[in-house]
């Protein structure tokens, strides 16, 4: 049985005053997939890669789909990524920058894991 | 100092050659050089001219890259002709009224082909078979007839005749001689090539000579041929005719300015390739050197490079005549003629294999004492050409039997080769563009090549004729093994192995999950690569439903919603139809199914449906209905069988001689659902019209009066490429049993993505290999190959049907994880009655 532990991720840009959403239990998310929640009126897409959970916008800045949520994740020298669905680029799932452009880069949330609950951080 | 200038004239395969050997040596910045090219094309690769019917293009036959000429200031005149060389002032004259004055100049004007004087040759449907505009001349006309005939059997006639046959036409080669191939080949070898091309529908006629050619009238002048009549009183109807009967050097510009040519013809050539007159070279089919024209492409190359050494460097180099040694693939029938093939060198003798079976001919000529191989001939397998040329080249001494270099290796042990490690480095490797074994093994080790790609692309080895590629490949495989390099196959970062040993860890090890898979061999945490080619391989060995939580995340968002996510991320649906046969009852829940989800309708091209712009949420409630209705999952999504396309055949069609749809049916039947490296696409033609296009697919049946001919990879896309024969008159279980061990071997070896046509084309011994594997059971795997397909067909089940019977698993089919609601980004514009996602600048409209 795993164990579930929190495990806030912190941003590049701290938040003051973080407000932390509840958005659906861990056991939600198959492990190595993703979901996407909305959250503030914004789309997040939450992933879970085994014990661990990052949060990015589910906007695809090449397909301007929402749909990064559907990718595969998985990891480029130890570094989480997730593979757009549609044309397949990746984006760093701590820094939410792009691996095949440098000039691109998604919105990173943070994002925890409170008694089996996954909760995505709302900037106050 | 001004640069002189030189005047090359025609821009054939040969003369390209020149100007490609003028810029390898840096000529280009010491002459002015202007070329006339009379087609109005830069040269392209005439031996390959049939190609034009499989699919290659004029581009594709084209061997200058483009921008080559301009880059190296060469001056290139298309469409214009040289018709006069005047030797007292130094100049050339153009159709087009250029005069250019030349300090050299060099003739490669090549030859035409020769019309026998017979009467009635210029009726209207009687052609020549040189250049593509003849071939597009042949082409048009060949639409409005059903018989065409080559006059002239040897090695141009027989590829014209493929040209005929891939047209469509009923086609009959008619040939003075005694037998086909008269130059190469001895009387045996022309009767074993006869049955072969009979067996491939082309019909022989030897013994023939042609006295007059009549149209409907019986007249030899005006309208259309209709009739041949031949010296022994018998006729044949025909629509078009094909003169190939021999070619004749252009040489009248030399004749004109005074230059000797030969009694019968050709510009005479010193081994300098200079013709009578020191400043004015000629190489290629119009030259002629001690009395011989060489009507082959090696020799013209030689005489190029020698030409363009000559002029940099004179006396550097010399022409001393050429080996006429020829391997051909003429109708898909092999025939190789080499050294002394007819046995002329005194106290010769000969050593020959007649197979009738296999339609098989091989003959070695060795000297008195048996030693040393002077020469041979092979037809119907000329697999051994590259190893015995090699023989004869380098005087190798024969082992004590040499019979045994005509026998297949026996099981168990290997075939007498000599081995490349064997050869001189002064061995000529590739005849056509004259590459030494030196030259090959220094690039790889000097620019560090590591496949035959490569290789070709920096030596130019294998790029002709491409009979020398296998020993180019064994040359690598020891130059990389000499230098301790083991080519890198790594899938990715995560797995040190390509996909066929992951899929051999995976069936060895009955590994069943991507985990224990990452745990046992390999590090982190997998990617969007290896994952669903792991996916794909758990899915083809076990058969697993994709969606279960070990293999969802494997899978790309198509298997991972089961449909194709479009570009504004809502999916298609496609259902099974198997055959493209449905009921007016099934078309109807269709219909009703797109309407009530209004979804944009569209019929694809494999005989199917086409359901797009449904929401993710909205997949299971459009499948709850499809599934009640009896519909089942198309796979259209996966990498996995999609759809076996068939024509009504002999049900319907008054054509038709087997019933191609209900076969269809079966064959999807059976295959549904298999996922493999890639796509899998299939079709049954109901006959030889092929109205289901059965060879440009994956696996294609086509059915004759006897059974079923099985065809396999071909593909449509980005590189179409015809599928090809494999097995003929099939009854149904013996042709599922071959596409059983057909497809499952591809599985087994394929590359991640690589289609059939590729895995094809790179799988070493091609065709001939795979039919052994899978015909003749040659690697004894054919009943685990069978067996693991049984596994799948009886496995089988419909992934839409078991993800929707599960609640669990139809939680995921939300947008939203928190709220019960559709993606709010979506939106739809109307166009001719249906709907469809918003073009960029339609958006902001849209969005107010």
């Amino acid at each position: 049985m795993i164990q579930i532990t929190s495990l806030p991720i912190v941003p590049e840009t701290p938040v003051t005053s973080t407000q932390w959403q509840t958005v659906c239990a861990l056991t939600r998310i198959i492990p190595n997939t993703g979901v996407c929640a909305l959250v503030n009126d914004e789309q997040v897409a939450i992933f879970r890669i085994g014990n661990e959970v990052f949060a990015i916008e589910n906007y695809d800045p090449f397909s301007k789909a929402y749909v990064l949520s559907r990718g595969i994740v998985g990891d480029r020298q130890g570094i989480p990524k997730v593979a757009s669905p549609i044309y397949k680029q990746t984006f760093n799932l701590i820094t939410g920058d792009c691996f095949e452009d440098e000039t691109v880069k998604v919105k990173v949330f943070p994002v925890q894991v409170v008694d089996g609950q996954v909760q995505v951080g709302i900037s106050g | 100092m001004t640069k002189k200038n030189l005047v090359v004239i025609g821009n054939g395969m040969v003369g390209h050659k020149f100007l490609q050997c003028l810029i390898d040596k840096g000529a280009t910045d010491d002459w002015n050089v202007i070329t006339f090219c009379e087609e109005p094309r830069v040269a392209y690769d005439r031996v390959n001219l049939s190609g034009f019917f499989s699919g290659k293009t004029a581009g594709d036959l084209s061997l200058v890259e483009p921008g080559l000429y301009h880059e190296n200031k060469i001056q290139i005149h298309i469409g214009d002709k040289v018709d006069r060389i005047d030797r007292k002032t130094k100049t050339i004259t153009s159709t087009n009224g250029l005069t250019i004055p030349y300090d050299k100049a060099v003739i490669a004007t090549g030859s035409y082909p020769f019309v026998p004087p017979i009467k009635g040759k210029d009726l209207e449907g009687t052609f020549v078979y040189r250049t593509i505009e003849d071939l597009e001349g042949m082409s048009a006309y060949a639409k409005q007839s059903k018989i065409g005939v080559v006059v002239g059997g040897g090695l141009l006639g027989l590829e014209c005749a493929n040209a005929l046959k891939n047209m469509g036409l009923e086609t009959h080669v008619v040939e003075f001689a005694p037998r086909l191939m008269p130059v190469q080949v001895d009387e045996v070898g022309g009767d074993v090539l006869k049955e072969q091309i009979e067996s491939l529908g082309v019909k022989v006629h030897v013994n023939k000579s042609t006295i007059a050619i009549v149209n409907e009238d019986g007249q030899i002048e005006g309208g259309k041929v209709h009739t041949m009549r031949f010296a022994d009183g018998t006729e044949l109807h025909t629509d078009m005719i094909v003169f190939s009967a021999g070619i004749r050097p252009r040489d009248e510009l030399a004749k004109d300015c005074g230059l000797a040519v030969g009694e019968r013809g050709g510009i005479i050539i010193n081994p300098a390739c200079q013709t009578s007159d020191p400043d004015i070279q000629a190489i290629g089919e119009c030259a002629l050197y001690e009395n011989r024209i060489y009507g082959l492409v090696a020799p013209g190359y030689t005489m190029a490079t020698v030409a363009a050494d000559h002029l940099c460097e004179p006396e550097s180099n010399q022409f001393q005549g050429a080996d006429m040694s020829t391997k051909l693939k003429l109708l898909g029938v092999d025939v190789a003629s080499f050294g002394d093939a007819f046995a002329r060198t005194d106290g010769s003798r000969e050593i020959a294999i007649k197979d009738t079976v296999k339609g098989t001919y091989k003959k070695l000529v060795v000297n008195a004492s048996g030693s040393q191989l002077l020469g041979g001939i092979l037809v119907g397998d000329a697999s051994a050409y590259g190893n015995l040329v090699q023989l004869v080249q380098n005087a190798i001494v024969l082992p004590p039997h040499p019979e045994d270099l005509l026998m297949p290796p026996r099981e168990g042990g290997s075939s007498f080769s000599m081995g490349v490690e064997s050869l001189p480095e002064s061995a000529q490797i590739c005849s056509c563009n004259n590459v030494t074994k030196g030259q090959i093994c220094t690039a790889i080790q000097e620019q560090n090549l590591l496949d035959i790609g490569a290789v070709k692309k920096c030596t130019t080895a294998g790029t002709g004729c491409g009979g020398c590629v296998p020993l180019v490949t064994d040359l690598l495989k020891a130059e990389l093994k000499a230098a301790g390099i083991e080519v890198k196959k790594d899938i990715c970062e995560h797995f040190a192995y390509s996909r066929q040993e992951l899929y051999s860890l995976i069936r060895t090890h009955q590994i069943k999950t991507f985990d224990e898979l990452l745990d046992r061999h390999g590090k982190g945490k997998g990617c969007e690569i290896c994952k669903p080619a792991v996916g794909s391989i758990l899915a083809s060995a076990w058969n697993d439903y994709v969606l279960t939580p070990s293999h969802a995340g494997l899978q790309d968002t198509n298997d991972a919603f089961l449909a194709n996510i479009q570009k504004d991320g809502t999916y298609s649906v496609i259902p099974r139809i198997p055959g493209g046969e449905i009921t007016p009852a099934m078309l109807i829940v269709i219909g009703e199914v797109a309407r009530d989800f209004a979804l944009y309708t569209k019929i694809t091209g494999a005989q199917r449906i086409d359901l797009l712009g449904a929401r993710v949420d909205q997949l299971p409630l459009i499948w709850k209905r499809l599934v009640d209705a009896g519909f089942e999952s198309g796979h259209a999504y996966g990498k996995a069988l999609r759809t076996v396309k068939s024509c009504v055949g002999s049900t319907w069609c008054r054509f038709g001689v087997q019933d191609s749809t209900s076969l269809a049916i079966a064959v999807e039947l059976r295959y549904r659902g298999l996922r493999a490296p890639h796509k899998l696409k299939s079709a049954v033609s109901g006959c030889t019209r092929e109205c289901a296009e059965a060879q440009g697919k994956d696996f294609g049946i086509i059915a004759t009066e006897k059974g079923w001919n099985l065809y396999v990879c071909g593909n449509g896309g980005i590189r179409p490429q015809h599928a090809q024969l494999i097995a003929e008159d099939l009854d149904q279980e013996t042709l599922i049993r071959y596409i059983d061990r057909f497809l499952m071997f591809y599985i087994r070896t394929a590359n991640r993505l690589e289609r059939t046509a590729t895995w094809l084309n790179k799988l070493e011994g091609g065709l001939d290999y795979l039919k052994q594997v899978i015909i003749e059971d040659s690697l004894g795997i054919c009943a685990e190959l069978e067996a693991e397909m049984a596994y799948h067909v009886g496995t089988y089940a419909c992934e839409w049907k078991t993800t929707i019977e599960d609640p669990e698993k139809l939680q995921r089919f939300n947008h939203f994880v928190n709220v019960d609601e559709p993606d709010p980004s979506l939106m739809r514009v109307e166009e001719r009655g249906q709907t469809r996602p918003p073009y960029e600048h339609e958006r902001q409209v849209v969005a107010r």
